[in-house]
């Protein structure tokens, strides 16, 4: 059993991560944990991303070592469906006291552990670590042990403490947890050549479903899906599965890798997100369970399946094209799930703003996701004032957006649209992308937005919060350009990569100095973009804003000038 | 008298209570231009931001030190000190108010000592207003965190008056605990303003969450009282405090300025509004304006309607101490039986709960309780929805959170109005549930001679 710190460094030499690949010896040491900033940081920490991880499991009993706040104030709040147990809606808690705090919280876990199975009898009891109980050093892993043994059950440890990292550090620790202590240790009652393993999908709003009866039509069983509406016992057993697809996130891909490495079965990475992506996922499952024995006339059923349900879904966004013509999109979002919606609103006419995103084709599609990646990081920088800036000057008609920026998109009476995870509804597949369609008509034509944009009667339109916020931003703009000294000030203030903490003055003066032109170079000069990578995008753009200069960057500038 | 104890069970199971931090947190939420700080990993922040933007459906300031493993066990005194700067030249707040939790206080961090460095290196923050709690995640519930907050801000902002200070006979503090809704808070201030009396609401999230579109984009809580105003609560006449939660802050306030203070240990119901309304027309020397005497009659009618529905209705509720209380005395009133109470924590009114013992436990406790007993009414937060659907009674969501349901912010049960809309809206939940799940069919009184058996189908089918 290794330690926690060691599955960390593990889990960060990922080799199936691109962004990991490209890094230096000595920049994968150190992660992919962003610096956290005290005072200026939004998202979860490790636990929640593990919670998000297991939590669709449905027959699992899902237990938080901790105190109440990190299960009482979060419990029940996933979108995630089950056709099945609804166990894992059931909040389970040692909600451990000042005095497990003094003496150890070990054995009310222990305690716990035993009346969830007297009570409940799951098929297994998930323990989850978190931070209080760390530091006491309760050790979770023997006692999962102990109460295996004694109880005849599987009793997992989930090792992800909150304070270890943020959210994608957690669904990897928890992909690791699967891997080390359930997949593989049960067999499946039978094999068919068509058994596919789905990993990274949630089932949120119950989308898989619609995606699982073209499945089913092909005869192509979800053998395990990882974790979306899955079973213990379906994990336990999914390494005997000939494929698997990785829903596109990089959440989960070490147990796609590993489970390639330890029993031979292929993975690819797709998304039923879009039309274009549901198929291109539905042939690819075709074809890596034909390479594995399946018969090959699969594939033919499977085209024509996707030319009957292409022609549905387009057959039904049809009728929304003259409705979108001439409307704009600003599409922000860092879920890497919602760029391959990209083309499939494109499609039916709408215009994306905001984003350079222009027409998306395969090759492209790379850089969309790092666009968008980047736009969806600087929305955590903007002050809201500067958000209805963007959303003015995008002229857009709708966003699309993750739930955070909601209320000031709605605030500043604009549609909106949620495509992250809270979302009530489900877009996935071809059903699924026509219902997206429908919801973006539905919130474009809404009889609404005219009247909450209509000032009171009593009001002076020059007066209001619109005007005063464009005023507002236009004078401290006016106040930079008047003076420089408060602009060298601000340039340097300026983060550019947060993981490296280089600011803007900083790449600019390197630029200039050594005549840069690429990202690469600037990374050599100056770190930035050597953590996370998401700034290269913002890089790129300074780059094209200062004026060409030859690329000399073997020859620095202000070398041969010494 | 109602006898409190506390659950046995090691592990809890569909949590009713939630933690002492996001309690301080929604305190500070209610003063202007504040930004709560939870002192601990980013986790104990994006949980309780995710709570208060599911219930009151707004956009939340809420903020975190970030504390990472190593920073937690060398402690967190670069993270307090980046977090404050950050926030100090980021948002431009007002006030800062951090509460600490789990992670931080098992460490140990002597904040109030960072807090003394901090001032000292950077005078622009000499004079700055922070506010400190310690509100450890393992000790206490939600409503403790709101009243050691609320009784923290009156120590540390409250300016004690000078000895010939002048008393403003027409101004009155409110101190209304984590029960009450922003629109409790809103129907308050109007009751007391007719009354020609001044109310400041300490702290007053009718100001900043009540879900109105801003005048001005911030970072920062919109609206809520400012400090300034807190500062001179001190010349106040009176205080009012609701809620038992109230009493801490409400003698602090003597303490500090001297000034007397009524506590009203609930707001629901006839004769608490009596009581109310009366120290009103008493405190401002003034009759009872003619509109609360109509409010008083509608109330009175609304009660004799109700109570055909409401009365020998047996209650199930699970909430924090106060709010417990309070709605299960105005029902108990109505002639329910409050049959099954399940409560976060430890307070004084719960012995005065008009059960024969009230249960410090879970959702599971109340869900069993519920139908050991038979309760055919059942009142929580938003997570009983599941016990709810398992029970297959009437529901009505109260209490914090309410994620799935509109117009969390704006019920109202405070009042003579207040009393009279719950009870309509708890009376046509019970007509409705009578229509769908209860109409009479040719069997429903058939009995089959056996004894035993026609006592307990009498029992589930009321």
């Amino acid at each position: 059993m290794s330690s926690l710190s060691a599955t960390i460094q593990g889990v960060f030499n990922e080799p199936g991560c691109g962004k990991n690949a490209n890094k230096s010896e000595a920049e994968r040491k150190k992660g992919c944990t962003k610096q956290l900033q005290p005072g200026g940081a939004a998202g979860g920490c490790a636990f929640d991303g593990a919670k998000i991880a297991l939590q669709p499991l449905t027959d699992v009993a899902h237990l938080v070592h901790g105190p109440i706040a990190c299960e009482g104030n979060s419990w029940d709040n996933r979108g995630a469906k089950s056709s099945g147990s609804n166990i894992w809606r059931t909040g389970f808690t040692s909600d451990i006291n000042e005095t497990d705090v003094v003496f150890g919280g070990e054995k009310r876990l222990y305690k716990a552990i035993k009346e969830i199975i007297e009570k409940y009898n799951p098929p297994a009891v998930f323990v989850y670590q978190t931070c209080v109980p760390a530091m006491i050093g309760d050790d979770i892993d023997a006692v999962c042990k102990a109460a295996r043994e004694k109880f005849g059950k599987p009793v997992i440890p989930i090792n992800s403490p909150g304070f270890v990292g943020p959210k994608n550090l957690g669904n990897k620790l928890a992909g690791e947890a699967l891997l080390e202590h359930v997949i593989g240790t049960e067999e499946p009652d039978y094999t068919t050549p068509y058994d596919l393993n789905i990993i990274g999908e949630y089932n949120l709003s119950g989308e898989l479903w619609q995606v699982k009866p073209l499945l089913d039509e092909l005869g192509i069983r979800i053998f395990s899906c990882i974790s979306g509406d899955g079973k213990y016992r379906e994990v336990a057993y999914s390494h005997r599965a000939r494929a698997a697809m990785m829903v596109c996130s990089k959440a989960m891909i070490n147990v796609a890798r590993k489970m390639e490495e330890r029993y031979g079965i292929p993975f690819f990475e797709g998304s039923f997100y879009g039309i274009q992506d549901s198929s291109d996922s539905l042939r690819e499952i075709a074809r890596l369970l034909i390479e594995r024995g399946a018969p090959d006339e699969l594939m033919d059923r499977t085209e024509a399946v996707i030319a009957r349900e292409e022609a549905k879904a387009w057959a039904a966004i049809e009728p929304f094209k003259p409705r979108f013509k001439g409307k704009k999109v600003l599409l922000i979002t860092g879920g890497v799930k919602s760029w391959s919606v990209v083309a499939a609103l494109q499609e039916a006419g709408l215009e994306l703003v905001g984003t350079s995103v222009k027409k998306s084709t395969r090759e492209d599609k790379e850089r969309i996701k790092e666009l968008m990646g980047q736009d969806a990081h600087m929305i955590d920088d903007m002050t809201p004032r500067e958000m209805y800036k963007m959303l003015k000057d995008a002229k857009a008609d709708i966003m699309l957006s993750g739930g955070r920026s909601q209320f000031i998109a709605l605030k500043a009476s604009m549609p909106w649209l949620d495509i992250n995870q809270e979302r009530h509804h489900a877009y996935m597949g071809y059903v699924g992308m026509v219902k997206l369609v429908e919801e973006i008509d539905k919130a474009l034509y809404n009889p609404i937005w005219e009247q909450v944009r209509k000032p009171a009667p009593w009001e002076n339109p020059e007066n209001n919060w619109q005007a005063k916020a464009i005023a507002q931003l236009q004078a401290e703009a006016d106040a930079l350009a008047a003076n420089p000294e408060l602009a060298e000030k601000t340039r340097r203030a300026k983060k550019i990569c947060n993981c490296k903490s280089v600011d803007l003055g900083t790449i600019e003066d390197t630029i200039r100095a050594y005549a840069l032109a690429s990202v690469e170079s600037v990374k050599e000069r100056t770190n930035a973009s050597g953590g996370c990578g998401a700034c290269a995008g913002r890089i790129e753009e300074i780059l094209a804003s200062i004026p060409a200069v030859e690329d000399t960057s073997a020859v620095p500038v202000l070398a041969a000038a010494e | 008298m109602a006898k409190v104890t506390l659950g046995k069970k090691a592990c809890a199971v569909n949590p009713l209570k939630m933690s002492q931090p996001v309690g301080g947190a929604l305190a500070f939420m209610g003063l202007r231009g504040a930004m709560p700080l939870l002192h601990g990993s980013q986790g104990c922040t994006s949980f309780g931001l995710v709570l208060f933007v599911r219930h009151f459906k707004e956009a939340i300031p809420l903020q975190t030190t970030a504390m990472s493993e190593v920073a937690t066990v060398l402690g967190g005194l670069d993270n307090v000190e980046q977090a404050i700067l950050n926030i100090y030249n980021r948002a431009k707040p007002e006030l800062i108010g951090i509460c600490s939790t789990g992670v931080t206080e098992t460490k140990g961090d002597d904040v109030e000592g960072y807090i003394k460095l901090i001032r000292a290196k950077y005078p622009d923050l000499a004079k700055f207003p922070i506010v400190y709690v310690s509100t450890p995640d393992f000790k206490d519930a939600f409503q403790d965190g709101w009243e050691k907050t609320v009784a923290r801000m009156v120590e540390v902002l409250v300016n004690k008056p000078g000895n010939a200070a002048r008393r403003d006979e027409t101004r009155v503090n409110v101190l209304p605990g984590c029960h009450l809704t922003p629109g409790d808070l809103d129907e308050l201030r109007t009751i007391i303003e007719d009354f020609g009396l001044e109310p400041s609401f300490l702290p007053d999230l009718a100001g900043s969450l009540d879900g109105h579109i801003p005048d001005e984009f911030t970072p920062t809580t919109i609206g809520g009282i400012g400090v300034e105003e807190i500062a001179t609560m001190g010349y106040s006449a009176w205080t009012i405090a609701i809620g038992e939660q109230m009493r801490l802050a409400a003698e602090a306030m003597q303490k500090k300025a001297g000034i007397p203070y009524r506590l009203f240990d609930r707001l629901c119901g006839l004769s608490p509004n009596d009581d109310f309304i009366m120290f009103l027309s008493e405190i401002s020397g003034k009759p009872v304006p003619m509109k609360y005497r109509r409010q008083r009659g509608q109330l009175v009618d609304s009660m004799l309607d109700a109570h055909f529905h409401i009365g020998g209705r047996k209650l199930a509720i699970g909430a924090e101490p106060d709010l417990l209380f309070d709605i299960s005395s105005m029902l108990h009133e109505m002639g329910a039986k409050v049959t099954a109470a399940v409560t976060t924590t430890a307070s004084p009114v719960l012995a005065r709960v008009a059960i024969d013992d009230v249960l410090i436990g879970d959702l599971e406790d109340l869900e069993t309780l519920a139908r050991d007993r038979g309760c055919d009414l059942l009142i929580t937060h938003s997570h009983g929805r599941q016990a709810a659907e398992r029970l297959k009674i009437p529901f009505y969501r109260m209490g914090l959170p309410m994620f799935d349901r509109l117009g969390a912010g704006h019920l109202v049960s405070v009042g003579y109005r207040g009393a009279r809309d719950l009870l309509f809206d708890l009376s046509n939940l019970i007509m409705a549930n009578a229509e769908e799940h209860h109409e009479p069919t040719p069997d429903t009184w058939r009995t089959t001679g056996d004894l035993a058996h026609d006592a307990t189908t009498s029992v589930s089918t009321h």
